[in-house]
């Protein structure tokens, strides 16, 4: 029978703090917590007494004022007249402009490859095992140079198009025209009525989806299955087909037109732009690819041969089987990778594309030399950034991760 | 008996009575026909595949083959390369290639892309520290090796570091007795102090010697017996010498500091937790490039205005603090991948925090995180040449300089190609060592 008797009654001493472990816990937090504070409080004072020492303060108001440097990609309305503000609001869509391109891009490279890597068939499999090491195994940053400098050097210049028996051609029944400038392509010029067609493609979109959540709720009651595929394809195109036509043409393409020395009109892709963004998805694609295999593999062999048994068709396997169970091991390092892929697109500053940190971490710190302000706001960015990548995606990861009692 | 036998071998006379020697099978059940029609024809899918992969193969291989082949190798300047190639087009040598590599500039500037300008004569000094890099990192990379070469792992930084930056023998040895100083607080002073304070006083009494006792110890020693080697400055490093210091600096430094984050981050004590916590998600959610800019723009406002730090080791600071988040994380990983009842029987054996850790959960721990901390060693490695934009002459921004003479001006694809190349062979050879290792782990852990 175990007998509990009260820990002995003595009066508190003071070297209790650090051999009882009642105290010892407090203890050590409390002088982990001075020291940390001491450290913060050194480092806060050396700013003060060196920011003094430097006449300067710490003062956010350089956001307010004239930024006086021009931006060659911008998103939102921006001129030299604009604010240092706005000046980073155009860098910070830009940032998110190639990052959100840049993870569509790489998904698609990365799991194709990876997929490929796996195909019974070797010479794509080495291929791919080629493309991943090649692209794994060399500095991002060498990547995006080469790439810019394959841009910039072995493309036409915009006079070769000129001419009757031209050097150049545009691609694509003379529409896009690649150049040492950067791509031109047709942009969409938008009439009157393009409001109503844009709401009714829109709305086909949600048709679409509302009606594969009625087709899955009738198969689950009835067992009876609809042609989704089909009928999704025909609500994509169909209505807003029609509408395109019934309204006049609302829409209509803006062709690139070779004048002066340079194409005018349509899109302009910069070569800083494309380089950025088709380096960082084929490096963090070559990443992608090996998650992607990993995950293929992490399923159990018998899966698939279960359903096999089961009748089930190889594309039925990989969708209904296989892959919504690599996708619980895919997804976690998935989004680290478009964390890093968001986080390299910082290294734009190779190719001269304006990002956040050309505008508001460069020229904007270097015209009104508040570098403590810069920095610090351009940390936040990317860290709020990150925090909201990784949050979103680990709400989808919960989603479809096992549920286990 | 015999008549039967002789009955029945006239009867069967289609019987055969000697065994027939084995037959090759079939073409094409066998050797490379087979083999393509199983691995290359299977379906019409897959033929159509190997049909675009041949192609694509081909578009390369014709494009690059003879550019890399036909390569001029001698020759001082781009405009003498292109004078060589003139003439053997005009010789009619190979009328169809009118672009060749100019291999010349490797042989022309390899020195300046490994070494960048660390003096000619004392090359010897870096390749003296490689060499004794890669014997110290042996007994951890293969446990095959004799033990006791760990205390060659031990000295080795200082040895690298005096041979690398010369200078006063006197500096190094100095430092490395306050690392003594620490050991023999932790190894000795665990039984009269007990061991939070040992602990406090391994991490104390090493900082306050550093601080006060060990510049004018150092001086006392070399006005009594200057010994050392004529110093180089941190300036004169560049290329591949630039990339391994910083790389080798960062990954042996930011070792130490990952473990004791990701303790701090397993750990109960929820100040030394949470501190841990933002320490790591800030350092990780924000780009390199950042860091560096903040280490060459800011990191001066941080510190006394006496101090003056040369910018490589800014460099150095900062890329420490970065891979020891990641390296963190890892080791988080490899910590929380360890069963409870390892923590459950350090404790029944009575074992302290320190001990258990030492003796018991790390170097599981770490075992299992290898592969992941490789990887990060990898990445840092590479990101080596980011510190181009902070003004360091790394083999990219060296690549630039010899690009900004008027000899090699619009020379781009040689140079990336052997950067590229010496980048992958290094990193290559860090991810196979990490599959190895995690071939060979997997036996032991399951």
């Amino acid at each position: 029978m175990a007998t509990l008797t009260d820990p002995p009654q003595q009066s508190f001493q003071l070297s209790q703090l650090i051999y009882d472990t009642r105290y010892r816990s407090t203890t050590i937090q409390v002088v982990a917590f001075i020291l940390i504070m001491a450290g913060i409080w050194w480092l806060g004072n050396n700013v003060v007494t060196n920011l003094a020492a430097r006449g300067k303060d710490f003062d956010f108001g350089f956001l307010g004022s004239r930024a006086g440097y021009d931006i060659n990609q911008m998103l939102v309305e921006y001129s030299n007249d604009s604010t240092h503000a706005r000046a980073a609001l155009v860098g910070i869509l830009n940032t998110l402009l190639v990052a959100f391109l840049g993870c569509i891009a790489a998904t698609i490279i990365g799991v194709t490859a990876g997929v490929l890597r796996l195909s019974k068939n070797w010479i794509v499999g080495r291929l791919m095992t080629v493309y991943v090491e090649g692209f794994r195994n060399i500095p991002l940053l060498l990547w995006i140079i080469v790439i810019f400098a394959i841009m910039t050097e072995a493309t036409p210049q915009p006079r070769d198009f000129r001419g009757e028996d031209a050097e150049a051609s545009m691609i694509l029944w003379d529409s896009v025209a690649i150049t040492n400038r950067g791509i031109f392509m047709p942009a969409p010029q938008w009439g009157a009525n393009s409001l109503l067609l844009v709401a009714i493609f829109l709305a086909s979109i949600v048709g679409i989806f509302v009606y594969r959540s009625m087709a899955r709720k009738k198969q689950e009651q009835t067992g009876a299955q609809s042609p989704v595929f089909l009928v999704g394809l025909a609500l994509f195109f169909i209505p807003t087909l029609i509408a395109y036509f019934i309204l006049g043409r609302p829409v209509t393409l803006n062709y690139p037109e070779l004048g002066g020395f340079n194409f005018s009109g349509g899109l302009q892709l910069r070569n800083s732009f494309i380089a950025l963004w088709f380096a960082l998805s084929l490096y963090t694609g070559a990443f992608i690819a090996e998650i992607v295999r990993a995950g293929i593999l992490a399923v159990n062999k018998g899966q698939t041969e279960a359903s096999s048994a089961l009748g089930m068709r190889p594309n039925r396997t990989m969708n209904l089987v296989v892959l919504p169970q690599a996708l619980r091991v895919i997804i976690p390092p998935l989004i680290s990778q478009y964390l890093n892929l968001t986080k390299n697109s910082s290294l734009a500053i190779a190719v001269g594309y304006m990002d956040v940190r050309a505008t508001l971490g460069g020229i904007t710190v270097n015209q009104t030399g508040r570098e403590l302000e810069g920095m610090l706001l351009l940390g936040l960015f990317y860290l709020i950034t990150s925090l909201v990548i990784s949050g979103g995606m680990n709400l989808y990861n919960n989603s479809v991760k096992l549920q286990e009692r | 008996m015999s008549e039967i036998h002789s009955e029945t071998s006239t009867h069967t006379a289609y019987v055969r009575t000697e065994m027939l020697p084995e037959q090759a099978p079939p073409i094409t059940a066998a050797g490379p026909v087979k083999w393509v029609r199983e691995n290359l024809f299977s379906s019409l899918g897959n033929g159509i595949m190997t049909i675009l992969a041949l192609y694509v193969i081909y578009y390369i291989l014709s494009h690059m083959l003879g550019w890399v082949v036909m390569g001029i190798w001698d020759a001082d300047s781009l405009s003498e390369c292109r004078e060589i190639r003139d003439g053997f087009i005009a010789d009619g040598r190979w009328a169809e290639h009118t672009e060749v590599a100019c291999w010349a500039v490797l042989g022309d500037r390899w020195h300046q892309l490994l070494f960048g300008f660390y003096p000619p004569e004392f090359y010897w000094r870096p390749i003296l520290s490689l060499v004794i890099f890669g014997v110290a990192l042996a007994p951890v990379l293969f446990d095959s090796v004799n033990r006791k070469m760990l205390i060659l792992t031990i000295l080795a930084p200082f040895i690298c570091y005096f041979l690398l930056w010369g200078g006063s023998i006197w500096g190094p040895l100095v430092v490395a007795f306050g690392f003594v100083l620490g050991f023999a607080c932790i190894k000795y002073g665990a039984l009269p102090l007990g061991a939070l304070l040992s602990t406090l006083a391994a991490i104390l009494l090493p900082l306050l010697f550093w601080l006060f006792l060990a510049g004018p110890i150092t001086g006392v020693l070399n006005s009594i017996a200057p010994i050392g080697l004529e110093s180089v400055d941190s300036d004169d490093f560049g290329g591949f010498l630039l990339a391994f210091v910083i790389g080798a600096a960062g990954i042996i430094l930011s070792m130490p500091l990952g473990v004791v984050l990701a303790l701090g981050r397993q750990s109960d004590l929820f100040i030394i937790n949470k501190f841990s916590v933002i320490f790591i998600e800030v350092i990780r959610g924000v780009p390199l490039i950042v860091w560096l800019f903040t280490a060459s723009l800011l990191l001066n406002y941080f510190l006394p205005p006496s101090a003056n730090f040369d910018l490589m080791l800014r460099v150095i600071i900062m890329v420490t603090l970065f891979s020891s988040a990641y390296i963190a994380e890892v080791i988080r990983g490899g910590l929380a991948a360890l069963p409870r009842g390892q923590y459950e029987g350090a404790d029944s054996l009575g074992l302290n925090y320190w001990q258990a850790m030492q003796l018991i959960i790390l170097p599981q721990a770490l075992k299992i995180s290898i592969p992941g901390i490789v990887s990060s060693f990898i990445g840092l490695f590479k990101d080596t040449t980011l510190v181009v934009f902070v003004g360091l002459s790394d083999p990219i921004g060296f690549s630039n300089l010899i690009r900004a003479t008027t000899d090699w001006n619009g020379i781009y694809w040689e140079l990336f190609i052997f950067i590229g190349l010496c980048f992958f062979i290094c990193c290559f050879g860090m991810s196979r060592y990490s599959q190895y290792l995690e071939r060979k782990l997997a036996t032991g852990h399951r």
